[in-house]
Order: structure tokens, then sequence, then C-alpha cells
């Protein structure tokens, strides 16, 4: 038997009762998790993996490998944040008629705000960055980003970031206040548990990642350019990524800042937001939106240059409006700063304030109204292809534009009076994050999955994910904008009026029917490795690409390009290969290339011990990350030795193989 | 038509560079370390908000008046801006390739750093003994927080600056270290940049409210 | 050392208690706006009536929610019984119509053009058309042309509609006049449930809220822990309740029944439950439920409000015949406990400067049976600010440590304690060394 107080020194308030075993739910989760997860340990140990994955993936300063690194975690964390929608859609389908439904508050309340929290951070901020990571490099004919390290290491905090979340699942409790945490209920006084803190230092680890990835990608696409490319020849979707990502820089510190405020709050008892000292909690609710209007259009930009790229492909046409196309860009990242205040109306700042902010948000408007006819004269006079991503497009724009809609009531703020936190609320924002980030994710899923790994993805499983998640969205997410009209809130756990049960069993199936289309997305990746050999491609140009990505092999060698290409025109391929271009096969020079290094790893798997050290007051532990940290930091910059050269001799030998595949497929070199 | 479009003697048009040079490693620091110390400044610039919002709530408490020393105050800000002179004596002296000359100033900038940290920390354990806690109001506690931000970076700049000593006596005055000067230089004069705002809208403002 | 005495608060009258200051602020602009009607609200008409003609609008739309009540759902939002919610849904259905104007035109062509222009049709093919200036033209003006209705919509329908501003007419053809007294409600958001004061009435319910119909209601708005929202869908739309503040709104129900209102703003374990009933009713009625409620026994003084203000579920409806009249601004100002510091009395001695070094040392712990959590785990523990309490035995009412810690003060005490009103330099000299 341990002395009290000398466990409480060595695990801090970590106790055997921050075990959850008396909640069934969570101990067959566990145990579900717990099989998986040790069959996939032993699956890598029995294949001897742990050597490659460690020294080709994990350790990898390679954009192309980082990004597809970070679309697996968005891919993962995507299972269990669905799976906490649909706890909740059917909590709410039964707890009707005096039932309880299956799910007490204390579980509830953590499952709405997991599920927000792991969406927006876990979920769409990979994919959006892994994307990025991905394309931006070989779209503007880089090797690599400009700080590769960093790279790795932006990864892999996220990364870190995501297991402390996770933990929270079997070890403690997640938040039980709303993905935002608003204070008071946030704070220390009202909850005192683990929840709060696992929310914030899992966000704050994040966070340092998604700032430095946002840095990165800045540098690289204002310094490392192909010749000839100027700002207005980019491709849209990079246009795009500089946008998000100078977003992301300007947005993240915010939320850093505000985080720490909250933990200052919380653990060291200061007054920010509290009430009886002099603090103000409505300035939480302004910073924090400060951080959160912008994050929505870091999520969405992405997503909008996807669809640029994909309907200028498939409609076989350049993109209509270029130009307008970018600056509508440009305004909405210059405006996403001036309408945060519409998140709060209700909040009472008056008619002058109110009315400002919901003018500001119907601006917004405008850009991406241009936008959407840009992508529609783009497929004028066009020559359609229907393949998956074109498909993902068309299914955007219809969606997107309902969502629009109803963004912009709820930007009048007498609309947004009756139908503040509603689900007519829930529907719009899923309307406009599904039927844009989502789709817009998957679409550029299935354009660049090609170009990744050298095949495409099997189109009869990609339709069928396509229908489930369309049909699957509307039969979900129309009901609740009904409900929102009957003046039902967000969040609730439990019903008092029968008559609305039929609405929540028909968006439990709407929930049910996207579970489908996950699977079938699952089944796709599968059946596609399975058929790998007759997917393949062969001529790194499946598409009838335009943008420079397309003009190496698929995948591309860690070099990208064997020659730094020149750029006339803003579809940069489409000109080569409308010009005469020849590929080089001779005269290869050696590259300098960066290596890999583990220290990003090491790095985040100290900060990731110490937010579990500082979510249960383990002190000495988190005294000792913290040290460990400075040093292994301090440490890395004493290897000066961070750059090798790829011989010319490799180069030769790969653009020969090349040479060599795509005469197999009958395309000239 | 940019000039990389076409070869000037046959009036092909030219897809590649054949003749690449080698692009220096670190070009995009500089550009990167700007974009970081901007997203930083960004955070000051929340605690300065949050400093503006609640800097006269003080709970009934004490008011800056009651609390600050400016003669204290003014002795602080020398100290950090004659840091950033010495700073600037050893970017001179690493201009000049003197890598001792560049150690000394380095550590003179240091000295001055370990000042003017004391002196924050002296200010701070006088107030909490008083009772003017960060917890005490939300202004002591926007006030803590503010100004120990910028404590909590010249502590780092100062690790970062005993690194980089360290680095110059192994491997003198290369490339590497010459970019890890410049940035640790734009660092410090940064926090210069964020002090100048703090003695102005914290203290001075402070004594007039 | 500044001597206390400096203070001017200390012991001497508590200035006025005032508005929260943004409730001020927003009077203030909309007086340097010069929009006051001669009832002294907000008079922003001429603007409305400008787009008033787009009201017209409003008809084929009232088949819409006719529509739905058909489908066996209640879309209250669309049908509301009050005239605040009904004008609220008259701009979401206008915003509605002027966007159609452009969504569905775009949504149609969306369609048109993917099967017009797929690849096996083998239609008209312009690989390189990729400008038009007037299309460039048409694709950002129609949009702005909207938006820019939609804003002389918004600005004038948020300044109409703004829950602070008192009403100027009861439904779309009755104005309101002086007869027309406000019916004013007091509301607090606790830990689950609501509390409605009556003040006019001196009655108080939980969980259940009547009024009569056709009268002007003046809610005034606060909460005892977290944040919440006000909400009776069929009256008029929500507004936050927040600790320490006190929000506004303005409102009246037309039709006679029971509606449902609720928190709309998550708030924690009981937040489901967290439900209340609203009755419209006839002044008769009203008169009826006011005078019932005072038969009752039960009576809300300050002890009894500290004791309904922890934590409970699903509550079932309770009144009060008589209520402290000073209880809620004592509420909004986060001292029923009156130990503690008024807001509104903490805000007039910061805008003076503070009580200085020693006032620092004004602080009371939370008694362990009001206390929520642990607190911070490297802060103090929880504690609030003390109020200046001048009695006989502490006559310059400072410092909170020199007071007789258990128990004090007794809660009646606040009513008739004695307020010195000279303090000496020389008392507050000792009290500081």
């Amino acid at each position: 038997m341990f002395d009290s107080s000398f466990s409480q020194i060595v695990f801090g308030r970590l106790t055997l009762e921050s075990l959850p075993i008396h909640e069934p739910i969570l101990v067959v989760t566990f145990i579900v998790v717990a099989v998986l997860g040790t069959a996939l340990l032993a699956a890598i140990t029995w294949f001897r993996w742990w050597g490659y994955l460690w020294h080709e993936w994990f350790t990898s300063v390679d954009h192309k490998r980082i990004g597809v690194m970070y679309m697996v975690l968005g891919i993962v964390m995507l299972l269990r944040g669905f799976a906490d929608a649909i706890m909740m859609r059917l909590q709410q389908a039964l707890a009707f008629n005096g039932s309880e439904g299956y799910l007490p508050p204390h579980h509830y309340d953590q499952i709405f705000t997991a599920h927000g929290v792991i969406m927006i951070f876990f979920v769409a901020m990979p994919l959006v960055t892994g994307l990025m990571n991905f394309v931006v490099p070989l779209q503007i004919g880089a090797r690599d980003v400009a700080f590769p390290f960093l790279n790795n290491f932006s990864f892999w905090m996220t990364t870190a970031g995501a297991l402390l979340i996770m933990a929270s699942l079997f070890i403690g409790e997640f938040a039980k206040t709303g993905w935002l945490a608003y204070p008071p209920l946030s704070g220390i006084e009202y909850s005192p548990d683990v929840g709060v803190d696992y929310w914030i230092w899992g966000l704050q680890i994040a966070g340092v990642g998604t700032t430095l990835s946002g840095i990165n990608l800045i540098a690289t696409i204002v310094k490392m350019r192909a010749p000839g490319m100027t700002m207005m020849k980019m491709p849209v979707f990079t246009w795009t990524s500089l946008c998000t990502n100078v977003l992301i820089v300007a947005a993240f510190p915010v939320l850093t800042a505000v985080l720490v405020l909250l933990t200052l709050d919380r653990y060291l008892g200061m007054n920010f937001f509290t009430s009886g000292f002099g603090g103000n909690p409505m300035m939480y609710v302004n910073l924090i939106w400060i951080w959160g209007h912008p994050e929505v259009y870091i999520l969405i930009l992405p997503a909008f240059g996807v669809f640029s790229e994909v309907a200028a492909t498939f409609s076989g046409k350049r993109l209509f409006g270029y130009t307008s196309m970018v600056y509508a860009t440009i305004v909405i990242t210059i405006l996403s700063y001036l309408v945060w205040l519409h998140h709060f109306f209700t909040m009472g700042s008056g008619a002058s304030v109110n009315s400002f902010f919901g003018i500001t948000t119907m601006i917004i408007s405008i850009p991406t109204g241009a936008k959407l006819f840009n992508w529609l004269f783009t497929m004028y006079r066009g020559r359609i292809r229907f393949e998956e991503p074109m498909m993902w497009t068309v299914a955007f724009m219809l969606t997107f534009v309902i969502g629009g809609m109803t963004g912009v009531m709820l930007a009048v703020p007498p609309a947004d009076f009756v139908l503040h936190n509603s689900l007519f609320l829930v529907a719009h924002f899923h309307n406009v994050i599904i039927g844009g980030v989502v789709f817009g994710m998957f679409a550029g899923i299935s354009y660049w999955f090609p170009k990744a790994f050298g095949f495409k993805l099997d189109p009869f499983w990609g339709k069928v994910s396509f229908w489930f998640w369309v049909v699957g969205f509307y039969v979900a997410f129309m009901p609740l904008y009904l409900l929102g009209f009957m003046g039902v809130t967000r969040r609730l756990r439990q019903f008092d009026d029968p008559s609305l049960q039929i609405w929540f069993v028909i968006a439990g199936f709407g929930a049910f029917l996207i579970a489908i289309g996950i699977a079938a997305f699952l089944v796709q990746i599968f059946v596609s490795i399975r058929n790998r050999k007759a997917l393949a491609d062969l001529t790194g140009d499946p598409w009838d690409g335009r943008t420079l990505e397309w003009s190496t092999s698929s995948p591309p060698p860690a070099y990208n390009f064997a020659f730094t290409p020149v750029v006339r025109d803003n579809d940069a391929w489409w000109d080569m290969k409308r010009n005469g271009y020849a590929r080089p096969l001779e005269g290869f020079r050696p590259i300098v290339m960066p290596r890999n290094t583990g220290a990003g790893v090491v790095l985040a798997g100290l900060s990731l011990v110490l937010g579990f050290a500082l979510v249960w007051y383990i002190w000495w532990l988190a005294a000792l990350c913290f040290v460990s940290l400075l040093i292994v930091a301090i440490g890395h910059t004493f290897n000066y030795n961070r750059t090798a050269d790829f011989p010319a001799k490799t180069i030769a030998d790969t653009e020969a193989e090349r040479t060599r595949l795509l005469a197999d497929a009958g395309v000239a070199s | 038509m940019s000039e990389f479009s076409a070869d000037r003697s046959t009036g092909k048009p030219i897809f590649f560079l054949e003749d690449e040079h080698a692009h220096a490693e670190g070009g995009s620091t500089m550009l990167g370390f700007w974009i970081y110390l901007m997203s930083d400044c960004l955070i000051f610039a929340m605690l300065f908000a949050t400093f503006g919002v609640l800097g006269g709530s003080y709970a009934a408490g004490p008011s800056p008046r009651d609390l600050f020393d400016l003669n204290l105050i003014a002795l602080n800000t020398s100290m950090l801006l004659l840091s950033s002179l010495t700073n600037g004596f050893a970017m001179l002296a690493m201009a000049k390739g003197k890598v001792q000359a560049t150690q000394f100033w380095l550590a003179v900038t240091v000295l001055f750093g370990i000042a003017f940290v004391s002196i924050e920390v002296y200010e701070f354990h006088h107030m909490i003994a008083e009772g003017a806690t960060p917890q005490r109001s939300a202004f002591l506690s926007s006030f803590f927080t503010l100004v120990g931000t910028h404590g909590l970076h010249v502590t780092f700049g100062m690790i970062w600056m005993v690194t980089l000593m360290v680095q110059l006596g192994q491997r003198g005055l290369i490339e590497a270290n010459r970019r890890r000067m410049t940035c640790l230089a734009m660092f410090w004069h940064f926090l210069d940049v964020i002090w100048i705002g703090v003695f102005t809208f914290v203290y001075l403002m402070g004594m007039l409210r | 050392m500044k001597l206390l005495a400096d203070k001017r608060y200390l012991c001497r009258d508590i200035p006025p208690r005032d508005m929260p200051s943004y409730v001020v602020a927003e009077e203030n602009c909309a007086m340097s706006l010069g929009w006051r009607n001669r009832s002294g609200g907000l008079d922003v008409r001429p603007v409305f009536s400008e787009v008033g003609t787009l009201s017209r609008f409003r008809l084929p739309f009232l088949g819409l929610p006719a529509l739905l009540l058909i489908g066996g759902c209640d879309p209250v939002v669309l049908a509301p019984a009050g005239d605040i919610a009904m004008q609220q849904r008259d701009i979401l259905l206008q915003s509605v119509v002027l966007m159609l104007l452009i969504i569905v035109p775009v949504m149609v062509a969306t369609v048109i053009f993917a099967w017009r222009y797929r690849k096996a049709r083998k239609a008209r093919y312009e690989p390189d058309w990729d400008h038009s200036m007037h299309l460039e033209l048409m694709i950002w003006s129609a949009p702005l042309l909207i938006i820019v209705c939609l804003g002389a919509i918004t600005w004038a329908g948020t300044h109409l509609l703004d829950p602070f501003r008192p009403l100027d007419r009861i439904s779309r053809h009755t104005r309101v006049t002086e007869e027309h007294k406000p019916l004013v409600v007091n509301v607090v958001a606790l830990d689950w449930k609501w509390l409605f004061i009556y003040p006019e009435y001196g009655v108080a319910s939980v969980n259940e809220l009547v009024a009569p119909v056709d009268r002007p209601i003046d809610f005034r708005i606060t909460s005892s822990a977290v944040m919440n929202s006000f909400y009776v869908p069929a009256l008029a739309g929500m507004i936050y309740a927040m600790p320490g503040m006190q929000t506004q709104l303005h409102a009246v129900i037309n039709k006679p029944g029971a509606y449902k209102g609720f928190s709309a703003n998550y708030s924690g374990a009981g937040f489901s439950g967290m439900r209340f009933a609203f009755h419209g009713t006839s002044d008769g009625d009203f008169d009826k439920w006011v005078d019932a409620a005072r038969q009752g026994s039960d009576t809300l003084d300050r002890a009894t409000y500290l004791d309904l203000e922890r934590p409970s579920e699903n509550v079932p409806v309770r009144h009060f015949s008589s209520v402290d009249p000073d209880l809620f601004e004592a509420i909004v100002n986060m001292c029923v406990d009156s130990s503690k510091m008024c807001m509104n009395d903490m805000m007039a001695i910061d805008a003076d400067g503070g009580l200085g070094i020693a006032g620092a040392r004004n602080t009371l712990p939370v008694s362990a049976d009001s206390r929520r959590g642990p607190g911070a785990v490297f802060g103090p523990q929880p504690s609030y600010v003390g109020s200046i309490i001048c009695t006989t035995d502490n006559p310059s009412g400072l410092v909170a440590s020199d007071l007789p810690r258990p128990g004090v003060p007794p809660i009646d005490a606040e009513f008739n304690r004695p307020l010195l009103q000279t303090s000496t330099a020389a008392s507050a000299d000792q009290s500081d060394s």
C-alpha cells in the first residue's frame, strides 16, 4: 500500500479510479483498440517493418512522405471522430419519451466536445496540411520545402497532440465543455477535472506544429518557386495554400495566447476569465473566435484550390477568371479577420456592432460567389470527364451554395437571434465543412493519389463512397435544418417532445449512410492496392494534367525534378505538352538533399509526455521532460551535417528507369 | 514573356534549367525567422490587448501607482537597451570576422540580459510579497503574464546566446553560424521593441491611469 | 506608503449602482447618432421604410409554415406567436428570397453545364477560353447587388430588433402607447434551472414564466455561474445570460398559449433539463396566477436564493410568495452573500484607482460548503473580494483580515448595516500599519 502523498508525488492526480473501468462502452472500445493495436504492432514486428518505417517514413524529411503521413493521421482520426458522431446521433434518436438514452451526461458531453475538437484539429487540419505539403512543392517546381526538418517536427507535434487527445479516452476523461471550452464553464471552478487540461495541452502541442508548418510553407512558396513562376503564374492551389498559411501564421498565435491565459487561470488561479476579481469571460469568447473564424477559412481555402485544379483539369480547359480567382482568395483572407463577432451576436454587443459584423460576413459571400461562378464558367464549353474528383467537385458546387445561403442567413443578426446555437447552425457548418472541406479532401485525395503512389484509386468503390457520402449527408443534415426551425437547440442529451423523434431517426440513418461511405472509401484503398498493377499510372500524368506535378513520374523521385523546370504559363505542364517539351535524358548533376533525422520524433515524443504530465500534475515528469526538450533541441543545433549529395549516377539510373516505363506505356519520352 | 522563356540563339522555348546552381542551404531562413517573429509578435499583441481590456480591473486592490517604481523600470530598460547595443557590437565584430570579439560581446550581452531578468524577478518578488500577486486581480494577472512572457523570451534568448558562443568556439564564423547570429540579433532587437511597448503602455501609461 | 484615507469610497456612500457599462455605452451611442424617438428608444424607421417594400416577399412564404405543420412538425421559428419573433422571421424569409435570386440560377446552371459539356456529348469545346470582361463584371456585381440589399435590411433590422431597445409596437397594427406599462421580469439562469422574479408583483417562480398577452415584457437577464442563453422561440430571439452582467430583452406575446423556453447555450451536466414553460395568458389569468403565487408559503430571501443556487437538475416548478426587493441587483453584482464586494462597487472603486496596497489583502476564502472544487493547483484557495463593511467594531471597514471570520456577517446585517459617513485618516492609517 502506497502512502497517498507518495503516490501523489509520483503519479500526481492519476489514480486507479482515473481509468474508466466502470464504463462498459469505454472498456469494450479499449479492448478492441488494444487488440487491433497489438495485432498491428505484432504485424510490423513480424514483417520486420520497424526499420523501414523508422528510416523511410518516421524520420523522413521528404515533403511527399510527410504529406502522406498527415493524410494517414487525418483518416485514422476521422474514424474516431465519426464514431463519436454515430454515438451522438444514436443517443439523440433514442432519448425521447422519458428515456435517458444510453449515454449519461458525463459521457455524452465528452463525446460532442471530442467530436468537434477531433474533426477540426485532427481530421480537417491534417488532411489540409498533408495535401498542401504533398502538392505545393511539386506544383511550384521545388525539390522540398524551405525547412525540411521543421516539416517533420511539425507533423510529429500534430500527431503528439492527437495522441494526447486519444489518451483522454482511456485515461481520465475529456473536456465536457463544447469544442471551444468557453469559460466560466471551462474554468477550474466548474471543470476541476482533467478533461479541459487534456484539451488545452492537446491543442497547444498540435498548435505549435501547425504554426511552424504554416511558416514553412509560406517561406517555401515565397522563396522556392521555379524560375519564371511569378506570383500571377502560380497554380490556384498554391495560391490558396499561400493564403491558408498566411491565415495560419496570423491566427494560431492567437489560439496559443488564449490557451495560455486559460492555462494560467486553471493552473495558477489567475483571473483573466473569472468574474470575481475583474476578469471577463467575454474576452475569451472574442479571442477564441478571432482565431476560430480564420480557422474556418484555413480549412476551406485549400479545398477551393483543389476544386479549381480539378475543374480545369477535368474540363480540359483553362481555369476561367484566374485573376479574379486569385483576388477573391486574397479578399476572403483579409475579410476573414473582420467577422469573428458573428459567432456571438446574442451576447448583446449592441445593434451597430452586430450589424457591422453581420455585413462584413455577407461581404465574404461576394468573392465566394465569384469563385463559384468561375468554376461554373470553367465547365462552360469544356469537355468534362466525370471521374471521381470531378464528381466531388460538382457535388460540392451544389451542396456548398446551400451552406453558403444558410450561412448568410445566420449572418443577419435578427435571424441569428432565432437560429443561433440551434440545430440549424449545426446543419449549416456541417453543410460547409462536409460539403466544402470533406468533399474537397476526397476530390484532392482521388486526384493526387496516383501521383503519390503510382496507381489510381478504384473507380467503382470510389463511386460507391461518393454516392453514400453525398446522399448520407443530405439525409443526415436536412432534418437538422428543419429541427432548427422547430427551435431545437444543440448539445441536448434528452428531449421532451416526441414529435421530434422521427427527424432524429432520419438524421441517424443519414449518419449510417455516411458510415457506409467511409467504409467504401477504406475498401476502395484496399481494392486499389490489390489491383495496383491494373490501375498503375506509368506516365506520371494520368488525368492529362495542367500543372507541374504531372510532369514528373508517379510517384515522384525523392528529388522531384531532375532539372528545375522553367515556367512560362500558369498551366505550366499544359504549356510544355503543347509546345514540344522533350524530357531531358542526360546531363544530370548531383542534387543537394536534406538528410533524415529522428530529432522531430524525439522532440514531439517528449512534448507528448510533457503534456500528459501537466494534465495529471506529475510535476517531476513535467520538469524532466521540459529539461530534456531543451537539451535535445539545443543538441540538435550542434548537428551541422544536415544535407547530402544525391549523386548524378543515381539520378541517371532513376530517370532511365522512367524512360523505360514510359516506353512500355507507349508514350514517347 | 519572361527572360527564361526562350533560348536566345535558337528561339526554342526553354522548359528546364540545364545549368543549375545549387541553392544555398538556408536561403529561406531569414524570411522564415522573420515570419516566426511576426507570429510571436501576435502573441504579444494578444497579451497587450488583454492588458488593455483588464488593465483597469484592480478588483478593489492595488493599481499601477501603488506598485510600479519607475526608477527601477528605467534602470531595467537601460539594461535591455545596452544589451541590444552590445549585441550590435557582436554583429560588427562578426562582420569583421573576429570570432573572439564576437564571443566577448555576446557574453556582455548575456550579462546585461541577466541583469535585466534579475531586476524583473526582484520587482515581481517585491510585488508578490506585498500581496499584489498575479491572482489578486485581473489587472495583476494580465500584468504578470505580459511582462513575464517577455522575460521568458529574454531568458530563452540568453540560452541561445550561450549555445551560439560555444558553437562559434567550435566552428568559428562559418556561414551557418553567421545566419544564426543574424537570427539571434533579430530576435534580440525584436524583444527590445516589445519592451518599448511594455514600458510605454504598461508602466508609463499605467502611472497616468 | 499611501494612506488609505485617500480613497474616497472608504466607508462613505457607495456611488449609485449603474447599469452595466456596455448598456450605458449603447445608450450613448444611440444618442450621439441622434436616433431617439419620443419614447427614448432607437428610431430607425425612416431607414427601414426605404427597404420596407421588401416585406411584400413575405406573402408567398406564409404557405411554407402551413405546409410543414401538415407534415406533422411545428416549425415554431417560422410561425411564432410573439411580434418580435415574427419580425425576425420576416427578415429571415426576406434574406432567403434575396439569396435564392442568385442561388437557384447557379444550381440550375451547374446541372445544365455539367450535363451539356460532359465529354460523351461532344458539345462546343473552347479549351483556351478563360476570360470575359462582361462575365467577370456580372459575377462580381450580381452577388454585390444582393449583398447591398441584404446589408440594408440587416442594418435596419438589427437596430429595429435590438433586444435592448424598448418596443414601439405590440403587433403590426398596434403601436405602444403610454397605457402599455411594460412587465419587468428579472431572469436568472441557475445551474440548471431558471428563476423569474416579478419585481412589480413581488413574486418569483422557478422554471415557469407567465406573461399577459399584448403587454410589453422587459426581461433583465443574468446568470449565477456559467453562460446560458435565454430563449423562448415563440416569443423572441435569444440573448445570453452571463454572470456578473445584465443583458436585456424586450418582447411581447400576441397569442395565448403554452410555449417552450430553454437555455440555448450549453452549460454543463444538467443542461438538457434546463427547460421552462412560458404561458401567454389573458390579463385576468395573469392576475390569478400572481394571486396564487402570493398564497404560497415559500419566500425568496438571500438565504433561500443561496440554497436555490446550488446545482440541481430537472427542477420542478416552484413559486415564491415574496421576494427580497434588492435580490436581483445583488445577483447581478454577485454579492448575494453580503460579505462579497458588489461588482458595481468594485468597478466604482477601480475607476477611482483601487484601494492601494492594503486593499490587496481584502480577500476572504470561499466557505467549504459553497465551494465547487479545490481551486487552481498552484493558486491560492478559492476566495473573493470582501465587501467593505463598516461596523461599530470595525469603523474603518477594513481590513477584511481584521474581521471576525467565521460566519460573518449575518445576512440580515446587510440591510441595516451602519454606514459611517466619515472616515478619518487616523483610523485608516492604523488599519494600514
